[in-house]
């Protein structure tokens, strides 16, 4: 293989042609995202089909996702440096690696959408410390250079990279200071992910979203930093499932598999109880206090109904739940995947319902639903992110010791070759 | 103001946003200046220390 210096050492890879072949494939979707977003740059947001009425574009829903997904970066993190979880150091380089393309869709997409990204900028240099808004931008940039920084030591640990002494000496470094950096990583994410889902309790012109809550906090704050940490490590293992199925190979043991499942699990069942709680009282108290019952929500539309709010609590809440933290489930590789394939749909269906139905819901007397239809450059830029996120993972882990355990669990495999 | 925050203003708003602003740039840059310099120092003293 002409890169066969660059790969790990003793880990088998397809041939450079095939791989190269695939990535042109995933590149062409890459590209056709590409042309879209530089349609909404050059021409401007008419190209998408928000409007006064429903200014949220396909993609916001597709940023506040990625962000709940890419959660698993930083609760992993926590629990393997804060926490001392150590079995986890043997996925956290992937969870990191996810979260990293998680974080840098997530900006990219913000600025596609602020129409004219010369001036994102505007947002550090004119902020408005009465935004939450304002914060998750601070916080996430910053958390996205702390995603850069945990990342580096797996780049620097390339076969050829590794070689030069100030690499090497630089990725041992970063590893030994890697807590303090984590525990920032923490502290960013416990602020964007929370105000991201302030930004909807807070808003009192939209019934469907408000929130009664802490001090300036609406619990949906509290439930959406929580859902990150929750279903984001679904996402992990979903990923990593995924990248397993691809490569024919094992990739991390069970163990440190079952145990991620099993803490997911119990932070889905713990959250669920809490939204199940914040769902009762919005229904019977907020709601209504507003003067909305709550059949207004999901009647008089063809889209929007109860099936919803039973999918996203039930079947995609509670079930998966379940399934983790029951071991013979969580042990079973079906279950298991149903779980994590359940929970990561359930996570982007209350993302879905959080930015995307709060604004079809009519409020005033003479309002109508809201039922929006993507443009296919709002698709295109949307499914974009998807086809970066496995070139950068296709690419990582043909150059990268990304799983540490690979080599022991394809031993035959290794000796065969 | 200050150079580099345009629009500054003392109050709660401003101290609180920008000061964990600059709270999280100063541990990620202080964090990163230390593991660059260490390195460096490692690589012209050759430790040898290879093992992570």
């Amino acid at each position: 293989m002409m890169d066969a210096a660059l790969i790990p050492e003793g880990a088998k890879r397809c041939s450079f042609p095939k791989f190269m072949l695939g990535i042109a494939i995933v590149g062409a979707v890459l590209l056709w995202g590409v042309y879209a977003m530089l349609l909404c740059w050059f021409k401007g947001l008419n190209q998408t089909n928000m409007n006064d009425y429903y200014g949220f574009a396909l993609w916001i829903w597709a940023d506040l996702a990625v962000i709940a997904l890419g959660g698993g970066a930083f609760f992993t993190g926590l629990l393997k440096y804060i926490f001392k979880v150590d079995e986890l150091k043997n996925i956290i380089n992937f969870a990191v690696i996810i979260g990293f393309i998680c974080y840098s869709s997530a900006l990219l997409i913000l600025a596609i959408d602020i129409g004219q990204p010369l001036r994102g900028w505007f947002i550090f240099w004119h902020a408005n410390v009465h935004s939450m808004l304002t914060e998750v931008a601070f916080c996430l940039s910053c958390y996205f250079a702390v995603l850069t920084i945990e990342f580096i030591p797996n780049i620097l640990e390339n076969r050829q990279l590794n070689k030069v002494p100030f690499f090497h000496h630089l990725a041992h470094n970063m590893h030994g200071t890697m807590a303090v950096f984590a525990a920032t990583g923490a502290f960013l994410s416990f602020f964007h992910q929370g105000s991201l889902g302030g930004v909807a309790g807070v808003m009192y012109g939209r019934p469907f979203a408000v929130r009664e809550g802490l001090l300036i906090w609406p619990w949906s704050f509290f439930l959406f930093t929580w859902s990150a940490a929750a279903f984001g490590p679904c996402f992990t293992l979903l990923v990593t499932r995924i990248t397993e199925a691809v490569t024919g190979k094992k990739l991390v043991k069970d163990n440190v598999i079952h145990l991620l499942a099993k803490i997911s699990g119990w932070m889905i069942v713990t959250y669920m109880i809490a939204k199940l709680i914040d769902t009762w009282y919005w229904a019977y108290y907020t709601a209504p206090g507003l003067g909305f019952e709550l059949s207004h929500f999901y009647t008089n539309n063809g889209f929007y109904g109860y099936w919803i709010l039973v999918a996203e609590i039930i079947v995609c809440g509670v079930i998966p739940g379940l399934l983790l933290i029951n071991k013979s489930t969580r042990e079973n590789p079906n279950f298991r995947l149903i779980a994590i394939i359940l929970a990561v749909i359930g996570v982007s269906l209350n993302r879905w319902v959080m930015v995307l139905q709060i604004m079809a819901v009519p409020v005033m007397p003479f309002d109508t639903w809201a039922l929006y239809i993507p443009s296919w450059q709002e698709v295109a830029t949307t499914i974009l992110p998807v086809a970066y996120g496995i070139i950068l993972i296709a690419f990582a882990y043909r150059y990268l010791p990304v799983f540490p355990q690979e080599l022991e669990l394809n031993q035959s495999k290794v000796q065969e070759s | 103001m200050f150079p580099f925050i345009f629009e500054w203003v003392w109050d709660i708003g401003h101290v609180l946003f920008f000061g964990g602003f600059w709270y999280a740039i100063g541990i990620l840059g202080a964090g990163m200046t230390y593991c660059i310099v260490k390195s460096a120092i490692d690589a012209m003293n050759d430790t040898g220390d290879n093992h992570h």
